[in-house]
């Protein structure tokens, strides 16, 4: 984005449009989907600034809720090449820059 | 009785013996021998001397002279008898007698004293126990506490040569066993984030989402739309579910029929009617399936379309025309694969009163009914609803629609087709995007010319004529046709008197262009030459005419249905004046038949009546026979011999009608 003021107001707009969570990709039942995301947005929420703290928080709440053995990233930039087991992966998008990956794997 | 001396030899003995005994040398060795002072001095002879002893069970001590007084002799007499016995030491013994009062007393008062009067026991003497424990047997009896306490307890062991045994059976050999189960099934999933591709992503969520007119930006509005998402889906993948089913069912059904109709099947495909070839000229219909549908019972045939792509299909309109009975109406299709139940059905509000399925695409079906709407049905849309239909702003009629026909494409290419209704008007439709567009093409009522009556013509029945493309014939209710033109719409070309009751059918000949057949509810057919106001045929059937049809085979032949539930089909090639064939089809004497249909291709004929029922008949080798060779070389086929054949008959006609006028 251009740094004058009009890429500024950009951005913000960007900003304001692009804060909601976008599914990018999940092959978990609509339950535990809408579960997850609801997680992984407040989390992201809760340590806006501390992305090791809130994949923390929702890797013990994912153990919590479907069993041990999750796996959570959290990052602004990376590459994955993951084994999960299948129905437990969620991969998304958040708050304009973030993505989280989601996935169980024993 | 023992002698004195002997009792101190005695003791002399005792002293040597002492002093004999090796013992006794030993530690006495080197002591003195201690003599008592009082000890005899003997000599050596009396030393030696030998001192014989006798001992005897007599007591030495023992009086010898006891002396008692005997009363019975009344002096002393010496007793003879004397007691021997010396009584050295006594004790008084501890033991008791196992069977004695005092040890049971003992046993039962308390058990340490049992205990030891047990043990007394086991030391009273062999002989004591012997009669008392007989069935222990002699080994028992030396056993001491041991074998006591064994014979409180039931079992009794062998305790001399009893010897243990013990048998043992084979052990299953250990067998392993185990499972797995399948680790839950995985997959791979990759992808890269960075902060190009997320914006690019939620640029691309946002562009859809304004695509979808929905502007928002929240969190929950984006949910309502994915669940929206989700719905629909859900829907889709329900739907093709259940046609996916639909379809193997519908095969399966096929299947079934084809099994259960076989021998109708065999005759449709095979049967001819030997017995023809003795008839003559005269034939038979033959009966093959029946279509029927539960749910249109009540109602009756209104109108038959057969599909001309496919042939086994047709189309049956259902409604009825009685004024007073007038009600729901129904659209269904049957094909002569499934006669059990038909391939679509499409219910409707009020009595369907005719249809047509266009030539070309067959999939669109025009319907009339009795509230004066058109629609126009597609089989490819699913849904029971039309995909158009005239509604009282787009010109729908006041009367009942009569008929309807579809028309060649528009110069647009647009599909038409035109409808006739009791109102006395003739309308165009055509059908735009998603409506419909009405034209009037001519309104029968305000045309001055004719004597109706001044509510208006009530018109019953069109035709359009297949090479002439605007000339269409009109049959009014009180028997006149009318032939119009769509180009001149004040006035009709020409008015037949044909009837004088409602004319129930115009057909034009499908071969000749010039003639066409009407029938009415005033018992007669007419074939008519359009150029000439009178009829060329009449044939009166003795009933009402429901329906009149020509063949799709012969220029000459046709069929008409009565009220009486006959179907008659004609031949004039034949005959001229009779039926060739005169046949009632109904099961019950009350039912009327209303409408038949010639199969494009098959020699079938389907009539329906007035209770809903279908009815396919197939006609004799007779009814459908080809002019023969006696006709002359008239072995060529094709449609001009059709109207060759039509024409001589028909000139045959006029002469002497010319004649007669």
């Amino acid at each position: 984005m251009a740094g004058t003021g009009e890429g500024k107001k950009e951005e913000a707009d960007y900003k304001r449009l692009h804060s909601f969570p976008l599914i990018r990709h999940t092959d978990m039942p609509e339950e535990m989907r809408v579960e997850t995301m609801e997680l992984c947005v407040t989390a992201c929420e809760k340590f806006a600034t501390n992305n090791e703290s809130a994949a923390k928080m929702i890797k013990e709440s994912m153990d919590k809720k479907f069993g041990s053995s999750w796996h959570v990233v959290i990052g602004e930039g990376f590459g994955f090449e993951v084994t999960h087991e299948v129905k437990n992966l969620l991969y998304m998008f958040f708050g304009g820059s973030l993505a989280v990956c989601v996935w169980k794997c024993s | 009785k023992v002698p004195k001396p002997t009792k101190a030899s005695s003791k002399k003995k005792v002293e040597e013996g002492v002093d004999t005994g090796d013992g006794w040398d030993e530690w006495s060795h080197g002591k003195a021998l201690t003599k008592p002072a009082d000890q005899l001095e003997l000599t050596e002879a009396e030393l030696k001397e030998e001192i014989t002893r006798i001992l005897t069970a007599n007591n030495p001590h023992a009086p010898q002279n006891i002396v008692r007084y005997s009363f019975k002799e009344r002096s002393y007499k010496p007793t003879s008898v004397v007691d021997q016995m010396a009584v050295h030491f006594v004790l008084e013994g501890s033991l008791l007698h196992q069977d004695s009062d005092e040890a049971r007393r003992l046993r039962s008062s308390n058990d340490l004293i049992f205990s030891e009067t047990a043990t007394i026991d086991t030391g009273a003497e062999p002989d004591e126990e012997k009669p008392e424990t007989p069935e222990a047997g002699e080994e028992d009896r030396p056993d001491s506490v041991a074998s006591k306490t064994d014979k409180k307890e039931p079992k009794l062991t062998n305790q001399f040569n009893f010897s243990e045994r013990a048998s043992q059976t084979l052990n299953n050999p250990l067998r392993e066993r185990s499972c797995q189960t399948e680790p839950p099934p995985r997959s791979i999933f990759s992808a890269t984030a960075n902060q190009w591709e997320i914006y690019d992503v939620y640029v691309e969520e946002l562009q859809k989402q304004e695509k979808n007119k929905e502007k928002q930006k929240a969190i929950p509005s984006k949910k309502d739309n994915e669940k929206s998402k989700k719905k629909m889906m859900l829907m889709e993948t329900q739907g093709d579910d259940f046609t996916k089913v639909g379809k193997a069912s519908k095969i399966f059904e096929r299947m079934v029929n084809q099994n259960t109709f076989d021998d109708i099947a065999q005759d449709f495909k095979y049967f001819e009617d030997a017995s023809d070839e003795f008839r003559d000229q005269e034939g038979t219909l033959l009966p093959l399936w029946k279509f029927q549908y539960d749910k249109a019972k009540r109602l009756s045939v209104t109108a038959l379309c057969w599909n001309n792509k496919y042939q086994d299909l047709f189309a049956v309109g259902m409604g009825s025309y009685d004024f007073s009975k007038q009600g729901r109406g129904m659209l269904v299709f049957y094909s002569l694969k499934n006669s059990a139940f038909p391939e679509y059905i499409y219910p409707t509000n009020s009595g369907v009163l005719c249809l047509h399925i266009h030539e070309q695409h067959s999939h669109l079906i025009a319907v009339g009914f009795y509230d004066g709407c058109v629609a126009v049905y597609n089989l490819k849309e699913e849904g029971l609803e039309p995909v158009y239909k005239s509604t009282a702003k787009t010109g729908k009629h006041t009367d009942p629609v009569w008929q309807v026909r579809w028309q060649n494409d528009d110069m647009d290419n647009n599909h038409n087709f035109y409808s006739v209704s009791s109102d006395g008007r003739v309308v165009s439709w055509t059908l735009v995007k998603n409506e419909l567009v009405f034209t009037d093409i001519i309104r029968l009522s305000v045309n001055g010319a004719v004597s109706e009556g001044p509510e208006g013509l009530v018109v019953q029945r069109l035709t359009f004529h297949k090479q002439i493309d605007y000339l269409f014939l009109v049959g009014t209710e009180e028997g006149k046709i009318h032939k119009c033109s769509k180009t001149y719409s004040s006035q009709f070309l020409e008015t037949y008197n044909a009837h004088s009751m409602a004319v129930d059918a115009v057909k034009w000949n499908p071969f000749h262009p010039k003639v066409f057949i009407s029938c009415s509810s005033d018992w007669t057919v007419k074939i008519w030459d359009h150029t000439i106001n009178t009829p060329m045929f009449t044939f009166d059937l003795n009933a009402a005419v429901g329906d009149v049809s020509w063949s799709p085979y012969s220029s000459t032949v046709f069929a008409a249905v009565t009220t009486d539930g006959t179907v008659h089909v004609f031949d004039l090639n034949i005959n001229k004046y009779e039926a060739i064939c005169q046949q009632s089809v109904v099961a019950k004497k009350k039912t009327k038949l209303t409408h038949i249909e010639f199969n494009p291709i098959y020699p079938i004929i389907i009539v329906g009546d007035d209770r809903g029922y279908v009815t396919s008949l197939k006609l004799s080798p007779n009814l459908r026979k080809k002019p023969k060779a006696k006709k002359g070389q008239e072995l060529p086929k094709g449609p001009e011999v059709e109207i060759a054949k039509m024409e001589k008959l028909l000139s045959l006609l006029r002469e002497p009608e010319q004649n007669a006028v």
